[in-house]
This record gives structure tokens, C-alpha cells and sequence, in this order.
């Protein structure tokens, strides 16, 4: 008998759990971490005791769920499913690899099964916590926490709108001032390309790409990105492009829906201006 | 400290691959094959711990066929002291790396590896390793240092940063920016040649517990058009509805 386990890491979650269960076909029970969740060896300690008879137990991917549900997949022995798109049937799902260049297909030949999924590609369904989770001790202890909520804006992975920039920006203050001034016009979130990290013009949280996040809104705005292989992997399922670019060449002027060869230091504020 | 580096053999993470029209698996064609890039950011953080401390030593270990040498070889030239290849023929999965890892890994006091590879984008061998020999972990490090046998390392996270203090043995996963892989210069190459490099037959006979068994193409986007003036931007923007 198939029994799905869905783990909250974070309120906001709930929601695409239960689009997953819905999509899985399975009614699956809800536990969500009660307080902050712990370090990786203590979280997945939590939930290994939890997941006893069940089948499949999924989480939405974030780095965080994948630091506790793969280590949760070693100390159950199961098999593990990162980041699927698609439910084929509950031996079988599609998954990006690759930076996105794929769409593999895999079947798990064992269970349990362990799956992080990517929330833009399921319904939204509400669903309750049936339990909260109490954390047990850790041989990690963690010692400080940076970020959480900067400002208003809202999270990249939940965002309708990102406006992203890369190293055209120069610095980080300038980088605030042209990409920052139009997301919170548009009361969206801002973005960063890995050269754009790299170089400190933004931070690390907001790298967009197969290593760093991958955002799925409404609006996705590219100032001053060329359009790598990794920066698209993260900004595919994005459902219109916008690329603003001085290099008429650039390879992100192939995958956007409406592409402007323009300066962004002038475009992008005349813009904000006029939205 | 004795440190163990697993590297796995990938495509080159610049080249564009896409899957055979029958979805057998990857056309990999003229493709070059290269040491996964955040596993080589791990060798060079063991290198340079190294640097600092004479007593460190490097194991580089992977798995897989003979052409895994060329691979280890880097890693030797790099800086690692010897290399291991786990001979293996079979299908493969994370589950099976960390089964046969967690067996060669016993006597070691730090494992050093990338956070995912560029090929599979899983990121799941080392938190399954970590799990398998009860080590404390810490997953995406863009900072690590080691003094008594406590590894402090600050970590990215989904919002920012942390730092996780961890006793050691302890698994580790490398992130993009914890360093830059050095330049293998000449001198490197010639004398990792003469580096150990032993083969040993896989630990165990675990099989993979998932397989691919189809790789498609993702479906195109529509093409896109170019608009002249920020005006011509914002109206097909309302027309599609997103402002």
C-alpha cells in the first residue's frame, strides 16, 4: 500500500505538498518542523523516526531540503528523486539534468522513495499540518544565521516578478539602485547572475541558475545577462522573458519573449519610470 | 588529518549536450570529459589546507572505468598524495556511491566534495554518505577551517549564510564560491604521473535503487521578437498580461 509523507520546511510550503499529492494520487500526511529546523543531522534523525510505513515522502526542493532529505535518504536506504517536474506514476518521474538540457526520465526500483520537487511545475492545493515535528539533539551546533527576509520583497522561489542583472552593473550600489529601483516597482524580487556574485555586486542568496535558485514567475527581466546555459537552466519555466541587452548577439536574445538591444543604465530606468 | 576527495567524471559543464533522438541517453558526440567543477574546488580547499599543514594528506577516490584515470590524474596534479579508482562496470546510482564511499571513507577524518555534479544536478552522494557513517555534515561550505579537530564552516543557505560548528570526522560539500581551483602548471602534471594511483574492486554489491530510462529534449520556447523602444516593451507586456 502507497503511503506519502510530505515535509513542511516552511509555511509556505503546504500548499505545494499538497499539489504533489494531489498529482501523485496519494493523500498523503502532512508533518512540518515545529520551530526553526535544525541542522541537517539532527532534522533528518526527526524525520527518519517519522517515516516508518511510508512509501514516499517528498518535500519542495530548496537547498535546504536537499541538505536533510538526502541525508534522510541515507539512514532510510532509499532510493531519491531531486527535483522532478512530473509525476509519470509512483515508480516514475521527470527531472532536469544536465542545467536543463535533459528531461530524464527515472524509475525508482525500491522504496521508500525520497523526492524533492520543484513547486512551479504543481498546483497550488492547501493542506493542513497533521503534525509538528519536535527537534532532537545535534552534533552540529549552529552558531550564527544571516539573511531571512530582506526588506519587502518578496522570495525569489515564490516571486511573480524578477528583475535580474548581471556584472554590467559595476557595483553593488549601483546594482541597487537599476535592478533594485524596478523590482520594487513592479513589488517583485531581484535576481543576480553568477558573474554578478562573483564579482560582489550582489548576494550570494540571489544567484539564479542550475547551482543557485530556480524561479519560475510570471515576469522574469534579464538587464545586462548574456544568457548562460546555467542562468537559463534556472530561469526556463519563467512565463515571459524579458532580455535587455547592448550585444544584439547575446544567447539570452534567443530564449526571450520580447528582447530590447538597448543600454539597461538608460532602458531600465525609463522603465521603472513607466510602469 | 587525512582527507578524502571523491571526484566524479562529468561532460564538460561548458559544452552543450543534448539526448540521443531516441532517448537512449546523452549525445555526448566530440564531447570532452573533465573533473566535476565543484569536486575540484574540493581538492584545491584540500590542497591548500595542505599548504598550511604538511601533516595533511589527500586521497582522491572515484569509481568507474579506466578512463576515471585521466580524471584522478588531475586531481594529482592538483596537489592530491595518491589516488584510488574503485573499479566498477555497473549501473550506478547515488545510493550505490555512497554505499561503496562509506566503506572506503572509514579511517579518514574529513571527506571533501563537491555539492552536486554538473551532470546529474543531484546532490544527494554525500548527505547519503554522511548519513550511512553517522558523520556530522555541512552541505554548500563557502568557507572552512579546521583547528583541533572542529570544523567551522559558513554555509549557504536558501536566505543567506550560516555557520555550523562540527566535530570531525565530518562530510563536507563544496560550494562555487569557497575558491578558485588553481592553474595546474606543467611541473604538477609530470610529477602527478609518478603519484600513486591504486585500483581496488567496489566494497560492496549494491545496486542502484532508481535508473533513467528515458532522456528527452525540453520543449523549445516559442520564439520570442525583438521590440525597438522601452514604449513597444510595455505595451506587449500588458498584452501578455504580466503587467
Amino acid at each position: 500500500m502507497p503511503r506519502l509523507l510530505l515535509v513542511a520546511f516552511a509555511p509556505a510550503d503546504n500548499a505545494a505538498l499538497g499539489g504533489f499529492a494531489e498529482a501523485i494520487g496519494l493523500e498523503g500526511t502532512l508533518i512540518a518542523f515545529e520551530g526553526e529546523v535544525p541542522p541537517a543531522d539532527a532534522a533528518a534523525d526527526a524525520l527518519k523516526k517519522e517515516a516508518d510505513g511510508f512509501t514516499h515522502i517528498a518535500a519542495v526542493s530548496s537547498m535546504q531540503s536537499k541538505d536533510v532529505m538526502a541525508r534522510l535518504a541515507g539512514l532510510l536506504d532509499a532510493a531519491m528523486v531531486t527535483d522532478a517536474i512530473k509525476v509519470v506514476s509512483p515508480t516514475q518521474f521527470v527531472r532536469p539534468m544536465v542545467a536543463g538540457s535533459v528531461l530524464a526520465t527515472v524509475e525508482t526500483m525500491h522504496e521508500p522513495v525520497v523526492i524533492t520537487f520543484r513547486p512551479a511545475s504543481f498546483p497550488k492545493v492547501e493542506k493542513n499540518g497533521d503534525k509538528a515535528l519536535k527537534v532532537l539533539e545535534t552534533t552540529t551546533s549552529r552558531t550564527s544565521k544571516s539573511g531571512g527576509a530582506k526588506g519587502s520583497r518578496p522570495d525569489l522561489t515564490q516571486a511573480k516578478r524578477i528583475v535580474s542583472g548581471g556584472r554590467p552593473l559595476k557595483d553593488a550600489a549601483t546594482f541597487e539602485k537599476i535592478i533594485g529601483g524596478l523590482a520594487d516597482k513592479l513589488g517583485g524580487a531581484v535576481g543576480a547572475t553568477r558573474a554578478a556574485v562573483d564579482s560582489g555586486i550582489a548576494a550570494n542568496e540571489l544567484q539564479v541558475g542550475q547551482t543557485g535558485k530556480i524561479v519560475a514567475p510570471d515576469l522574469y527581466i534579464a538587464a545586462g545577462i548574456s544568457g548562460s546555459t546555467q542562468h537559463m537552466a534556472g530561469i526556463k519555466d519563467s512565463k515571459v522573458i524579458v532580455a535587455i541587452n547592448t550585444d544584439p548577439d547575446a544567447p539570452i536574445f534567443e530564449f526571450a519573449d520580447f528582447g530590447l538591444v538597448a543600454d539597461l543604465f538608460t532602458a531600465v530606468p525609463e522603465l521603472t519610470e513607466k510602469v | 588529518m587525512k582527507i578524502l576527495c571523491p571526484i566524479k567524471r562529468v561532460v564538460d559543464p561548458y559544452a552543450k549536450v543534448r539526448p540521443l533522438s531516441d532517448g537512449s541517453g546523452l549525445d555526448i558526440g566530440a564531447v570532452k570529459f573533465d573533473v566535476n567543477p565543484f569536486d575540484e574546488i574540493a581538492v584545491e580547499e584540500a590542497v591548500r589546507m595542505k599548504e598550511k599543514d604538511p601533516t595533511v594528506t589527500i586521497t582522491a577516490v572515484s569509481i568507474g572505468g579506466p578512463e576515471v584515470e585521466e580524471q584522478l590524474r588531475k586531481a594529482l596534479a592538483m596537489g592530491a598524495d595518491e589516488a584510488m579508482l574503485i573499479e566498477n562496470a555497473l549501473p550506478l546510482d547515488s545510493s550505490v556511491v555512497a554505499a561503496e564511499l562509506a566503506h572506503f571513507a572509514k579511517g579518514y577524518d574529513l571527506v571533501l566534495m563537491g555539492k552536486q555534479s554538473t551532470d546529474d544536478d543531484n546532490g544527494q552522494a554525500a548527505q547519503m554518505l554522511a548519513a550511512k557513517l553517522n558523520w556530522p555534515q555541512a552541505t554548500f561550505a563557502s568557507s572552512v577551517s579546521i583547528v583541533d579537530g572542529i570544523a567551522t564552516v559558513t554555509r549557504e543557505t536558501d536566505t543567506g549564510e550560516e555557520t555550523l560548528v562540527l566535530p570531525l570526522p565530518a562530510v563536507i560539500t563544496t560550494d562555487l564560491r569557497l575558491n578558485e581551483p588553481r592553474y595546474i602548471a606543467l611541473p604538477g602534471i609530470i610529477k602527478a604521473r609518478t603519484k600513486p594511483l591504486s585500483k581496488v574492486p567496489r566494497a560492496t554489491d549494491a545496486g542502484p535503487k532508481s535508473r533513467v530510462v528515458r532522456m528527452d529534449s525540453p520543449p523549445p520556447r516559442p520564439a520570442g521578437r525583438k521590440v525597438a523602444r522601452v514604449d513597444e516593451l510595455i505595451a506587449g507586456l500588458k498584452e501578455r498580461g504580466v503587467l
